[in-house]
Parts: C-alpha cells; structure tokens; sequence
C-alpha cells in the first residue's frame, strides 16, 4: 500500500483555482520529486498537506488511512506525521538553534526536556552543525540555518518530509551541503516529497518526478522519462530550457 | 511684567507649591492608570485581531469595531459618555474612575493599532513554521511572536502614552484635582492667568518632554539591529 | 436603575447638531491651513534657516508638542487679555489649534524634505532635467505622496480636536451637544450621539481622502 496517496485534489486562495485535480502516490521510504515553472502551485501543494491552507475538494491518505483537515484536533494528527521545511527557513529568530529544535518536543508534546536536548543535539549533529547549537538565526549562514531547519523538523518524527526549493534561497557555494544533508536522510529511508530546481540532485535521488504547470500534474514517471524523454509538450519544454543553463 | 514678578512670591507659596505638585501627581497617577489598563486592554485587542489566534470571525470584528469607533471620539466626548454614563447607571464613583476609565478607553483603542503593527511586523513565516510545528496561536503568540514584536510595540506605545498625558487636562472639566484643574483654581482665586497657565504649561512640558526623551531613547535602543 | 434611553427626545435637535459638526469642519479646515503653512515655513527653516532661526523654531516645535493643547487655548484666551491682546473664543481656539498643528506638521514635513533622496535628483540629473524640472517632475511628486497620509492623518485628528472649543463656549458640535443637554437632560444620548457623529464625520473624511490620495498619488495605504 502507497505511504501517501493523494486523489483529484484541489485548493485556491479565495479566488481561482491553485491547485486542481492533482493526484499522485509516494511509496514508503520513495522519494518524489515536484518540478515546475514557478507559480505552478507546488508550494501550495505543500501547504496543503501540511494543514497551512485547507483543500477545497479531493482526498489525502497515508497508509490507507484518509488525512481529515477538518477540525483543529485532526489537523494537529496530521501535522505530527507530515513536517515541512520551508525556502525562506522560517527559523525562529528569537531563538538559538538548539531551542528551535527543542521548542516543539518539549512545550507541544511535553516531552521531557533532557531527553529531548540529547536528540537534539544529536540531530544538530547528524546535519553537521554540533559546534553552532547556541547560535541564534541570524548568525549563521543561509545554509546553516537550514540545515538547523531541517533537523527542527526531523526532531518531531514525522512520516514524511516536504522540503520546499530548500536550496533556492541558498548562495550557489551553500548549496552543496543542504544536498549532502538530504542524501543522509534518504540513505535512512525517509519518505520525502522534494520541490526543487536542482535537476541534477533531482535526478539522482528520486524514483519518481511529478511535473507540474497551472496547479496540475502534467506528467509523471521516473526520472529517466521526464528528463530524457518526456511524454507532453510542456514537459519537454520545460526540461529543455532549465537543462540549458 | 513688572507686575507679573511682583506676584511671584506670593503665587509660589508654600501651599500653592504643594498643590500644584500634588496636581502634577494626580496627572502623572491618572495618566499611568489609564494608559496601563488601556494598554492590556488594547493588547488583548489586537491579540483578538489576529486569524491566527482568534478563529471565530465574529469576534475579531467586534474588536476591529471597537478600535476604529473609540479612536474616532474626541476625549471630550468620550469623557461626556463615561461621566454620564456612570451617573445614570447609578454607580456613585468617584471622580478620577471616571477620568481613568475615560483614558483606559481611549488608551485601549490606539494601543491595539499599535500592538496590531508591532504583531504584523513580524514575518508571517514564523506563524507559518510555529503553526506546522502544531504550537497553536496562543503558544505562537507567547514564544515565537511577542519576543520578536515588543520592540516594535512599545516606543510608539511610549510616544502615544504622552499624547494622553496631554489629553488629561481635559479630565478638568469634570473636576478632578489634576494640573489644569489646579491652574483654574489658582486662578479664580485671584492669581494671574500668565502665572497660573503658564506654571502649568511648563510642568506639562516637563512630564511630556522626559517620556518623549525616554521613548527616542528606547526607540534607538530597542531598534532590531538584530531580529531577536 | 430608574433610566431608560430615550433617544425619541432628542431626534428633533439632530439638525441643529449637524449644524454643529459643519461648523467643525470648518475650524478644523481653517487650522489645518495655517498650521500647514506655519508647518511649511518652519520646516523650510530648520532645513535650509540660519542656526538661530533653526534654533528658535526647534524650541516653538518641541515646546508645543509638549503641552497640552487645551491649556495653550487657556493662556492664549485667559492670559494675553492682560496684555492687550484681546481674542474672541472662536479666535482663541483657532489660533491655539492652528499653533499645535503648526508644531506637528513642522515635523511632518521636515521628515518629508529629508526623504527626497539624492539618487533620485541625481538620476534626473544625467537624464538631463532643468532644476525647475527637477523641481517640478522628481521632487514635488515625490513630496506630495510622502507627506500626503500623515497630513491627511492630521487633518482627521484637528477635526476630532476641534470638540475641545465647547470648552470656550464655542457652539460647535460638542458645544451644541452640552446646549441639548442643557434644555432636555438626556445627557447620555445627546453625548452619545455626538460620539455617533465624529465617527461618521472621520470615516467619512478618511473615505476621501483615501479616495483622493488613491487617485492623485496611488497611495494604497489606509488614512488613519
Ligand atoms: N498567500 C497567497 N495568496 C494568494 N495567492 C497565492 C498565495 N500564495 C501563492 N499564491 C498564488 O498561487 C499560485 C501558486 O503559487 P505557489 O504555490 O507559490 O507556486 P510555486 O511554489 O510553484 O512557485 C501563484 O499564482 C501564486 O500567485
Ligand atoms: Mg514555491
């Protein structure tokens, strides 16, 4: 049975439609990845999951079981499988980097302080940042800080990660270690839906790509037919000209 | 002006120094009261403004209602509402509850803008993260945006606060015993008006001066060189 | 608790205050622009003056954003008698709110000449402007939209003001709102709806000018 399914789902912002009919399926421990010219809805998709935005019609399901964005209290059990980190970081400025990955265990779970300052500390330190746990935000570089981004999210065990063009913000020279970062999770068997515009990275990792344009999937299939032999005309468009530069 | 110095000694009298500074207490005392209890009051509007902490709809537009129809009555009026209002409640209170409660309300209204910019300010991505991280509005409001937003909040909070130190004086038409009240006393008692508002205007601009001094004060010092 | 609202009483004087609230506007507006233009030249001295007329207007601002309002009427009306100079309330009370708002859009508009920033005359410069079209094409807009809201702001908040000319007897809306009172006792209707005609008054005012300054300067933002 697929980890996460997604069925004919749709969402706007008020007015038109962002996302309509979008479909796709992520096997446990897969890793897919969203591509698309920008303002395709990608970002929204995500938001979506996560419980930002509430869907206007369609269905999620992780492990068969379908996600309710219904009511406040449901939204909280969805948010404990799904975690996301965003392009912008979205650290929490007026905290170190250890608190902003302890401040969630702790204060919304309850968990016990101790425990959880080990793990993360530990989780600090699987993303190569064990010597900057008391820095805060702005004094660490973009990379850095998303690295810290990631394992605030790593800290409450989610099912599955959304990563959300979390180099895109990044210097060209940063970059590089976000990627490393990612290629451990996924060494670990993490189940991950990636927005990125990194299509080398996107390539090598992925066992799926899903192409988006207008709030739609326009096509899906390994990495081998959406860069190499694309099967639409704004698929094959699309890939030739970001292959160019 | 002769004439003006020939007074002097005998308008600072010992007794007329004394009520003036206990004047100059009860401006100061009804100003911190009133802007105090206007300012939590105003807190928990603008709190009560935000998506993210108040989702019932309904009561975030009572809050909006109160700003925008409180910040748009003269004090004088307001102060005329309140007095008479107490009255015909039959509520016997004494003076200067009246006058607080006038100031409280007035308070209450710019405070929440205040509170409102200083909230918006800051980045909506951190409500986003704090929100995925299920911290719930309230949690994210106490951890995550106030430490962020009071920096912004207060120097135009400090700057409003002396607005209604000024506004104060009016409180003398109901006759409590505050600066400009104490001037008309003097007064009517003989003293020249020169003198006598004149006295008053320059311990106004003493009060008022020191808290805007304070507020520019504050205002570099706060200044988010850094975000946090 | 014997009182019940009786707001029947005092619907027949809702002419007679509008009255009131037209008269107002009108002091509000005749503040406004001699305060605009005591704003106008003491900013223009303290930007380009010589140091002792800086220093003079520096003293005139700080001193009246520092005191109450109600009490520089007091010592205009009460005091300068004494010295010859007799005022009329209505007088008395237009001058002391058109110093106070000299003060305040002194500053407003000394902030306003700050912000021309000099790239952008420098820009108007290599495109080869004339100074007057510099004047006339860069600087002037520029001006216009940056000081437009906070003087629109002013604008709302003398007209909330004028209520303290009741003080003086002057029979403004407040002023005929204590008149009401006065004749029938329903004080807290006849106050309350005062209230009820500020708030109209301002809205509307802020409508307007939100209006006007959407249209002339595409300013999006919200008049007070
Ligand atoms: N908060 C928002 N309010 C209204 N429209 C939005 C908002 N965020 C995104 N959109 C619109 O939704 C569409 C999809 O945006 P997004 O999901 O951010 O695209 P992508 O991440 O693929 O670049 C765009 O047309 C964008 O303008
Ligand atoms: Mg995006």
């Amino acid at each position: 049975m697929p980890h996460l399914v997604l069925d004919s789902l749709s969402a706007d912002y008020g007015r038109d439609p962002v996302l309509s009919d979008v479909g796709l399926s992520v096997e446990r421990g897969e890793i897919v990845s969203i591509i698309g010219p920008s303002g395709s809805g990608k970002s929204t998709l995500l938001r979506v999951l996560v419980g930002l935005l509430r869907p206007r019609a369609g269905t999620v399901a992780v492990a068969g079981t379908p996600v309710d964005y219904g009511s406040d209290a449901a939204l909280r059990k969805v948010r404990e499988r799904f975690a996301i980190v965003f392009q912008q970081y979205n650290l929490f400025q007026n905290m170190t980097a250890l608190r902003n990955v302890t401040v969630a265990p702790t204060v919304v779970k309850g968990r016990p302080a101790g425990e959880v300052e080990a793990e993360a500390r530990a989780l600090l330190a699987k993303v190569g940042l064990s010597h900057r746990v008391e820095a805060y935000p702005d004094e660490l570089s973009g990379g850095q800080q998303q690295r810290v981004a990631i394992a605030r999210a790593l800290a409450l065990k989610p099912d599955i990660l959304l990563l959300d063009e979390v180099t895109s913000a990044l210097d060209p020279e940063l970059v590089s270690e976000v990627l490393d970062t990612i290629r451990l999770l996924a060494a670990d068997g993490m189940t991950m839906l990636i927005v990125s515009h990194e299509m080398a990275f996107v390539r090598e990792i992925s066992s799926k790509v899903v192409f988006m344009a207008d709030g739609r999937v326009v096509e899906t299939g390994p990495p081998a037919q959406i860069f190499d032999a694309p099967q639409t005309e704004r698929c094959a468009d699309f890939v030739r000209r970001i292959l160019r530069h | 002006m002769a004439a003006l110095l020939d007074e002097l000694p005998r308008f600072f009298s010992y007794y007329n120094v004394i009520f003036l500074a206990q004047a100059f207490a009860y401006t100061a005392g009804l100003s911190l009261v009133g802007c105090g209890l206007g300012f939590v009051a105003g807190f928990g509007l603008a709190v009560l403004r935000q998506e993210r902490v108040m989702r019932f709809a309904p009561v975030r537009i009572l809050a909006l209602l109160y700003v925008e129809l409180f910040r748009r009555i003269p004090f004088l009026v307001l102060l005329m509402v309140v007095f008479f209002g107490f009255q015909l409640a039959g509520a016997d209170v004494p003076m200067f509850v009246v006058a607080a409660t006038t100031v409280a309300l007035s308070a209450a209204a710019f405070s929440a803008e205040n509170v409102r910019a200083g909230l918006e300010a800051v980045h909506r991505n951190q409500w986003d993260a704090a929100e995925t991280l299920n911290m719930g509005g309230l949690r994210a409001l106490r951890l995550v945006v106030l430490p962020q937003a009071w920096r912004i909040i207060i120097p135009p909070s400090m700057t409003y606060a002396v607005g209604l130190v000024k506004a104060t004086s009016i409180a003398s038409q109901i006759g409590v015993a505050e600066l400009t009240f104490a001037a008309k006393i003097l007064n009517q008692k003989g003293f020249s008006p020169a003198l006598c508002f004149g006295t008053i205007l320059v311990l106004y601009f003493v009060l008022c001066w020191s808290l805007n001094r304070f507020a520019a004060h504050l205002e570099v010092r706060l200044a988010p060189s850094r975000s946090r | 608790m014997g009182y019940t609202l009786q707001y029947g009483q005092v619907t027949p004087y809702l002419g007679y205050l509008a009255g009131g609230a037209w008269l107002a506007l009108q002091i509000a507006a005749v503040a406004f622009l001699i305060g605009w233009a005591i704003g106008l030249v003491c900013a223009s001295v303290l930007h380009y003056g010589p140091r002792p007329a800086r220093w003079l207007v520096r003293a005139y601002v700080t001193f009246f954003l520092n005191t109450p309002l109600l009490v520089q009427i007091f010592f205009i009306y009460f005091a300068l008698p004494d010295y010859g100079i007799l005022i009329g309330s209505v007088e008395a009370v237009i001058l002391g709110m058109s110093l106070n708002a000299g003060a305040y859009m002194a500053e407003i508009q000394r902030a306003g000449f700050a912000s021309i920033r000099r790239a952008e005359i420098e820009a108007a410069e290599t495109l080869g402007f004339s100074r007057l079209q510099q004047i006339r094409y860069v600087i002037l807009p520029h001006i216009a939209k940056v000081l437009y809201p906070p003087l629109s702001n002013q604008y709302i908040i003398l007209t909330m003001t004028t209520s303290v000319a009741a003080i003086f007897g002057v029979e403004e809306l407040t002023g005929r709102a204590y008149n009401i009172n006065a004749q029938t006792f329903r004080s807290l209707e006849i106050f309350s709806i005062a209230a009820v005609y500020y708030v109209v008054l301002t809205v509307i005012a802020s409508a307007v000018l939100y209006a006007i300054g959407r249209f002339l300067f595409r300013i999006k933002g919200k008049v007070f």
